[in-house]
């Protein structure tokens, strides 16, 4: 713990030449594959401590941490080892009980104000929080513990990010986003579950590059959910020729025609799926015949059944970004919100929880 | 006497708290807490039927699909939906591959590590491990040079703080491997971890990502022609195939050997954590539609205090033969603690009488999970690969007897060792290896088909909600990895009447019924020994072996107040 990622890689006999093939990839991993991007890349592993990094469970059902070691670049044994200081995740770690407990409390009390933390699920606040508890503590009190001295907070999926399924109505125990509970500005990676080279990114940008990537007004990084899934769509010709499925496995479905129709989402979901894809470039939802639920959208489970097709939307041009349109049926607008209200260093003041505030008068 | 508590319990999915009391050094008695809720039945009321499979889905996303599927299955049920043989077959695809990724995982990444020492693995000649590891393996990856790289790898992270594998119970008396075997265990680990990562792309090329894929009611989505580069066409059965091949390698040159290896150092583990002596299984893999359940791979059925003569049908539709109970339970029915309530008439009300968090224990309260308490015909029941195994021997397959024989042939153990910790983990590979045998014999089916153009992927006569009954009832079987799952659905007017989940955890990690009897979590804890307070590793071994999905917590704790779980370690 707390040494460079260079002097860790010396240590493992690793030369100078492996070095700065791995920063090359990393560098190619964050968007930077340019070599000033290289060199960056270089001296901030040379110079940077690998932070401490805890992964806490709350409301979930684990896609996310499933779909994080379903990483391909770089594969996740890779990152475990070489580029997470990885103290603390239920799903993995070898201790259990009080020696789990101490892990994360050791990683806290050692890393004050340095460590970063991981919230997979939401936390449910029905009920004095007693729907979620782990060591007969809640949720939330682990939560407000963890947060208190964290340098940066990532809210893995949809469950961190907007609350997710179990805040679908009429949300039975109160499952709230962890923005809307910590006093901190939170990096949100929303989907259920967000692509795993998504979030692989999201960690090179935050253990290679010290900061966090520029976000939207959501606190969603621009690079990966600043279009929307039609907009980058392979099919999008079809949309715009009035080519579309009529039902499923019709002659139209086996030519790949536009699914809007069929209820897909991607119209108003601001995500990657189209461009990154999954499990290493194999596919997407569309491209396997099904609409775009809307995943990564806040309050997707209550916008209307997934099968009924949208009403007619605007025709937005390609070039909208999430800032400039907004949530078109989204039942959180965010209308009135500075489009450039972005994050772009960790340190600066919460932006994201004022841009929520305003989300919430909308409501 | 002394109340061990562990919480939170890991390496599973979600939040599960054990409390066990120790006597004598052996565990007398046990508490299982499921300790979070998220009301999902609750949420699903009110929604369109379709859509309950992506709901229902996001139950879990370690067993992503079996949610899914049973859903449409319950829904397809309730509207007499028949499914064309080739989304059968997809489905049943996406089955298999799960369940030889699942049980993959959960062996390397969620088990070995009760069983496996890596602080141990680093005392290990790799020269000598790579000649053991090629006795029983042909994997030609397992070289002197890549075992030494491993033990590199470790030897540098173990010098930086282990990370994910600090403050493990390493060094106990309990760990009985070679190093040389757990350097093999270790790197394996790493492979397996690698490796998962490819056979879920079968899941992504029909349902379009991994974790939770696509299904839909009446079919599956995607569309097949072998004439068009936007549908499953040659290139994408061509990895599909290729997947299933690195799959085949992987399981029977790494997974099971392996199990072997490790399984042949714990032969004591053949005595404790057999727990319950009843076992159920819904059957799994229709051939010949989910509506004819006697032409399944996996067979329906319950077998009864360990009497293989006899395989007792399961009626799911029946209101006396599957109940909840919620005496132990944080919730409350209508008619009172207790009644117990068939799923088609369930009722989801949260009701916790717990402690005030923070608490220490949960000693002296009724009333203590978040979990029901399933029972079929009154009888606690085990599920999971165990239980199918057991059912399908009794309902004399051939096919899987021969396999049980062999295994414990090759292990020099009686059958009874099946009923045991050491028997359900040997039965997750198993149950790993037929899924695999299946997996191929589902896509050469596939290929088939494809052969003669017979690709219809969906059954769209009842898709508009104005060709459904006013009223319609249905229920969603499931064999998934886990075990036992079904949802039953009452469909109202186009909408979500009612809507109820029994999974595998329920009825394995349960708490007691008003009766006092116990569920397999806590059962199989009773008679295991505890050699160390505060490295229970015991309780886990078994607690793992049913690879439960859901979080728990276990601490230490005796009459006199003392809390073991805060004595300071190390």
């Amino acid at each position: 713990m707390g040494q460079s990622i260079w002097n860790s890689m010396q240590q493992k006999g690793y030369s100078r030449r492996d070095f700065l093939q791995f920063c090359a990839t990393a560098a190619t991993v964050a968007g930077l594959g340019s070599q000033s991007g290289v060199a960056q890349v270089v001296s901030a592993f040379e110079k940077k401590e690998k932070p401490a990094v805890v992964w806490m469970h709350f409301q979930e059902c684990t896609c996310c941490s499933e779909s994080f070691i379903r990483a391909s670049h770089p594969i996740v044994v890779d990152a475990l080892l070489d580029v997470l200081d990885l103290n603390y995740t239920e799903t993995l770690m070898a201790a259990s009980g009080f020696q789990a407990e101490k892990c994360l409390s050791d990683t806290i009390e050692k890393n004050k104000g340095k460590y970063i933390v991981l919230v997979e699920g939401a936390v449910p606040t029905g009920n004095d929080g007693v729907y979620c508890m782990i060591g007969g503590k809640t949720a939330e009190s682990i939560l407000q513990t963890v947060a208190k001295d964290a340098a940066a907070i990532v809210a893995w999926g949809s469950c961190a990010s907007n609350g997710c399924v179990q805040a679908a109505k009429p949300n039975p125990t109160g499952a709230t986003p962890i923005y809307k509970l910590v006093d901190k500005p939170v990096i949100n990676v929303p989907g259920c579950p967000p692509i795993a080279d998504v979030m692989m990114s999201v960690v090179t940008h935050l253990l290679v590059l010290g900061q966090v990537p520029k976000l939207d007004s959501q606190g969603r990084p621009k690079e990966f959910y600043g279009r929307r899934v039609h907009d980058t769509c392979y099919r999008r010709p079809n949309y715009d020729a009035g080519l579309f499925v009529e039902t499923w496995d019709d002659e139209n479905a086996r030519k790949g025609y536009c699914l809007y129709k069929m209820g897909c989402k991607g119209p108003v979901t601001y995500n990657a799926c189209s461009v990154v894809k999954w499990n290493e470039g194999t596919s997407y939802p569309i491209q396997s015949g099904h609409g775009c639920i809307g995943c990564s959208e806040a309050g997707f489970w209550d916008n209307g059944p997934f099968y009924q097709h949208l009403a007619s939307f605007p025709g937005f041009g390609i070039e909208s970004t999430a800032d400039t349109v907004g949530t078109v049926v989204g039942v959180a607008t965010l209308a009135g919100v500075a489009a450039h209200a972005v994050v772009t260093n960790i340190r600066k003041r919460p932006v994201i929880k004022e841009v929520h505030a305003d989300d919430q008068k909308e409501l | 006497m002394t109340r061990v508590i562990v919480d939170p319990i890991t390496r599973i999915e979600g939040h599960l708290r054990i409390e066990a009391v120790v006597e004598n050094g052996v565990i007398t008695d046990a508490f299982s807490a499921g300790t979070m809720v998220r009301g999902l039945e609750k949420i699903l009321i009110g929604r369109d039927p379709r859509d309950a499979w992506a709901i229902t889905e996001r139950v879990c996303g370690v067993c992503t699909t079996v949610h899914a599927l049973a859903s449409v299955r319950a829904v397809e049920d309730a509207l007499g939906i028949a499914v064309p043989p080739t989304a059968e077959l997809i489905r049943n695809i996406m089955m298999a591959t799960l369940y030889v990724q699942d049980h993959v995982v959960h062996f390397y990444h969620l088990h070995a590590l009760d069983w496996v020492d890596i602080v141990n693995a680093l005392k290990a000649d790799p020269k000598k491990a790579a000649e053991l590891a090629g006795s029983f393996s042909k994997w030609d990856k397992n070289t002197p040079a890549y075992f030494a790289q491993v033990q590199d790898k470790i030897k540098a992270f173990a010098a930086s703080g282990l990370g994910i594998f600090a403050n493990g119970y390493w060094g106990h008396p309990a760990y009985k491997l070679p190093p040389e075997v757990n350097l093999i265990g270790v790197a394996h680990y790493l492979d397996a971890l690698e490796w998962q990562k490819e056979v879920v792309k079968i899941h992504t090329v029909f349902g379009g990502k991994n974790p939770h894929p696509n299904y839909l009611v009446g079919g599956v989505p995607c569309s097949i022609d072998t004439n068009e580069v936007a549908a499953i066409n040659g290139e994408r059965l061509n990895l599909v195939a290729r997947l299933i091949s690195q799959a085949d390698e992987f399981v029977n040159e790494v997974y099971i050997p392996d199990l072997l290896a490790v399984a042949s150092f714990y032969k004591d583990w053949a005595q404790w954590g057999g727990g319950l002596k009843n076992y159920m299984s819904y059957g799994e893999y229709p051939t010949q539609g989910y509506g004819k359940p006697e032409a399944f791979k996996y067979p329906r059925g319950v077998v009864l205090n360990r009497d293989l003569s006899t395989v007792h049908p399961v009626n799911p539709r029946d209101s006396q033969e599957i109940k909840e109970y919620i005496a132990s339970s944080w919730y409350s029915y209508e008619g009172g603690d207790g009644v117990g309530v068939h799923p088609w008439a369930g009722e989801t009300k949260l009701n916790y009488t717990g402690p005030k968090p923070p608490f220490e224990s949960l000693e002296g309260h009724a009333k203590y999970s978040f979990l029901k308490t399933p029972r079929w015909k009154e009888n606690p029941m085990e599920v999971g690969p165990l239980a199918r195994l057991v059912v399908a021997y009794a309902s004399g397959h051939t096919d899987v007897q021969e396999l049980v024989k062999d295994t414990l042939g090759k292990l020099n153990v009686p059958v009874g060792a099946l009923f045991s910790t050491l028997g359900r983990t040997a039965a997750r590979g198993l149950d790993a290896a037929l899924g695999m045998i299946w997996l191929k014999e589902f896509f050469g089916q596939l290929m088939e088909r494809v052969k003669i153009n017979e690709t219809s992927t969906f059954n769209g006569e009842r898709w508009e909600p104005k060709s459904w009954p006013m009223d319609a009832q249905g229920v969603g079987l499931v064999e998934a990895p886990r075990g036992s799952l079904a949802h039953w659905i009452k469909i109202h007017d186009g909408k979500i009447d009612n809507y109820q989940l029994v999974v595998p955890t329920t009825w394995n990690g349960s708490p007691r019924d008003a009766k006092g009897q116990h569920s397999s979590f806590e059962a199989s804890l009773i008679g295991t020994p505890v050699a160390n307070l505060e490295q229970p590793v015991e309780i886990i071994r078994t607690i793992h072996s049913f690879d439960p999905c859901l979080a728990c917590a276990v601490h230490l704790y005796d009459p006199q107040g003392r809390h073991i779980s805060q004595i300071s370690f190390e």
